[in-house]
């Protein structure tokens, strides 16, 4: 059972498909502007992932290794198919906001490489469980973002006025770069650098050291 | 005296001392008072003298006609404005303190420095006292020596800051810089932008209607005055040029940022550091070939679009061109390192300002963003150049 719970917990913190692998960015920059159409490309993405390890786990055993890719796709582009139907149906207005992002979901490199390289090689129960766990760590970094982006960008959370912005007579000055892709970057490049400095086993071999202070006589 | 006293405490600052953890901040001061023990002896292969902490504060002083130009200039036209608007005094802090040194009168030099330092060092102290703090605080940390980059990247992102600008914003600004564009990759010498424009291009982006815009370049609350090169993107050059002549944006009684408007007095700093070869001119004649060959270019176009028609000598003394090239273009961290690499860096940065000015609507001023472009692509640069002349030598040699 424990192995369960890793399966599921560890793409959180410990394995983040953003923050560690540095997978799916495109996307986290482009869709983190607001918190609620961010939580829906997370749920969207969270679904086709898990689905499609699922049914790609499934039939493993039958896919000829030299076609695996375009079957994984055949498969994860039904899915997103899907979801992007329903999302139509159910929550049109935020469906036009995700616009292209929605079926972009089929390059999403987080959704690709689970499904190469776990599902490919677990049964279909694990694979499901892999990829609720990296849709979970995909969401977590996207709400952070886009709880910050929202903030201070617009000053509303969820659409709530949180900060009244000086446009309609409030006090807020809102930091119109939060509202651009670019501070994404920025954020999420903050948010890899407070995680690597919590789990110091993330941090990446360094290329030199800087060496230490020394006195002139030492060195001389 | 001060040098027993600064080895008695010596110790302290070594690893295992009471104080190891500001070693940084020992050293800094120790080695602006005194000359740094670990200087070159012997002949050596380093073939001048001169270290970090000495360019650093040349460019400081080259700074210093820009400064006191900049001061005068925000106080001569905010009490042009003021008079003729009608309005007596300003209001709060600010007013009490020219109050107390200096009235009003647009002909006195005293009363516009006076009023132009009453905007212009509440900027510039909020931007050092922030900076200098960061620049502590990673050095700390890091355990790398406290730089004088600081305090060059602190006097030009206060330069170049619109007078208007709330403070708040000047401190956000510069910690955006120093910690975004410099530190996280490590200080001074890693950086592979400036710093400086860095904080200020985060403003620009976040803040555009406190950066740009027709309301934000005199000191006086409520009055709106297009700048020179807004003038000239939306009604033409000939329109420009009656609001005021090319002498006077040459000498830079006119409006913009606090340090970019004076040609004149940049140029006096400029000489300083190219006497002192600490720009280097390679840098600066690539920016001007390159602006005055694709202007003229332009020249020749027959569009709607006025800018085109601005002949280049205009394109030199307007907007942030002259402190860009001179003070911005040439920071030797983040410009390209090889001779011939900096001709390009130059001519590409000349190249990209005068596109972003003519050809892009959005942007009146491109000095800003075409010196980051340019930033980016100064290894790739000096990667070709590099090559080439490996190329060369591998030829010579069969």
């Amino acid at each position: 059972m424990a192995n369960i719970k890793d399966t599921l917990l560890e793409p959180i913190v410990v394995n983040n498909p953003i923050a560690l692998q540095i997978l799916g960015i495109c996307s986290a920059l482009a869709v983190t502007s607001s918190m609620k159409v961010s939580f829906v490309m997370c749920l969207a993405l969270t679904v086709v992932c898990a689905f499609s390890n699922f049914f790609v786990s499934l039939i493993r055993h039958h896919i000829p290794g030299s076609i695996r890719i375009i079957v994984q796709m055949i498969i994860i582009a039904s899915l997103v198919i899907v979801v992007d139907q329903v999302l139509k149906a159910v929550a049109y207005d935020v469906s036009k906001q995700l616009s292209v992002f929605v079926g972009l979901i089929i390059t999403n490199c987080i959704v690709m490489g689970r499904a190469e390289a776990f599902a490919m090689k677990n049964p279909p129960i694990p694979s499901f469980l892999d990829g609720i766990g990296n849709g979970l760590g995909y969401s977590v970094i996207l709400m952070i973002v886009a709880f910050f982006r929202e903030l201070f960008g617009a000053g509303t959370l969820w659409g709530v006025v949180v900060l009244p912005v000086e446009t309609n007579g409030g006090w807020y000055v809102a930091n119109g770069m939060m509202l651009m892709p670019p501070s994404a970057f920025v954020l999420i490049g903050l948010l890899i650098w407070g995680l690597r400095s919590w789990k110091k086993t993330q941090v990446e071999k360094a290329d030199f050291k800087i060496t230490k202070n020394s006195q002139p006589s030492e060195v001389i | 005296m001060l040098r027993k006293l600064f080895d008695k405490y010596e110790p302290h600052f070594h690893d295992g001392g009471k104080w190891d953890k500001f070693y940084a901040l020992y050293e800094a001061v120790d080695t602006a008072l005194f000359k740094p023990a670990d200087t070159t002896k012997n002949s050596s292969h380093v073939r001048d003298s001169i270290d970090l902490k000495r360019v650093m504060i040349t460019v400081w002083i080259a700074t210093f006609p820009v400064i006191f130009f900049g001061m005068w200039n925000v106080g001569f036209q905010a009490n042009t404005i003021m008079a003729e608007m009608g309005m007596v005094s300003q209001e709060g802090l600010r007013g009490m303190f020219i109050g107390l040194l200096a009235g009003y009168d647009a002909g006195s030099i005293w009363d516009n420095i006076i009023h132009g330092a009453a905007y212009f060092l509440p900027i510039y102290i909020t931007t050092f006292v922030v900076g200098i703090f960061w620049e502590v605080l990673f050095a700390s940390i890091r355990g790398h020596e406290v730089n004088e980059g600081a305090f060059v990247t602190t006097i030009l992102f206060a330069l170049c800051c619109p007078p208007d600008l709330p403070l708040w914003m000047v401190a956000f600004g510069i910690s955006f810089g120093i910690v975004i564009g410099k530190e996280v990759f490590g200080g001074t010498g890693k950086n592979f932008l400036n710093p400086a424009l860095t904080g200020r291009v985060f403003l620009y982006f976040a803040y555009p209607a406190y950066m740009s815009g027709d309301a934000v370049w005199t000191a006086v609350d409520g009055y709106t005055g297009a700048t020179m090169l807004s003038v000239a993107a939306t009604e033409g050059v000939v329109a420009m040029s009656q609001g005021a002549t090319w002498l006077q944006s040459f000498f830079g009684t006119i409006q913009g940022s606090i340090g970019e408007t004076s040609t004149l007095a940049i140029l006096m700093g400029g000489a300083l550091l190219l006497a002192t070869k600490i720009a280097s001119w390679r840098i600066i004649t690539g920016v001007l070939v390159g602006s005055a060959l694709l202007s003229s270019l332009f020249n020749t176009i027959d569009s709607t679009n006025p800018m085109f028609a601005m002949p280049f000598y205009w394109h030199w003394v307007i907007g942030g061109f002259a402190f860009g090239a001179i003070f911005m273009a040439t920071d030797p961290v983040s410009a390209a390192m090889t001779n011939n690499g900096k001709f390009w860096y130059g001519i590409l940065i000349g190249v990209m300002v005068i596109l972003i000015r003519v050809v892009n609507p959005a942007f009146p001023e491109g000095m800003m963003l075409a010196i980051l472009f340019a930033n980016l692509f100064a290894p790739l640069i000096d990667h070709f150049v590099v090559n080439a002349n490996i190329k060369r030598r591998l030829a010579r040699g069969q």
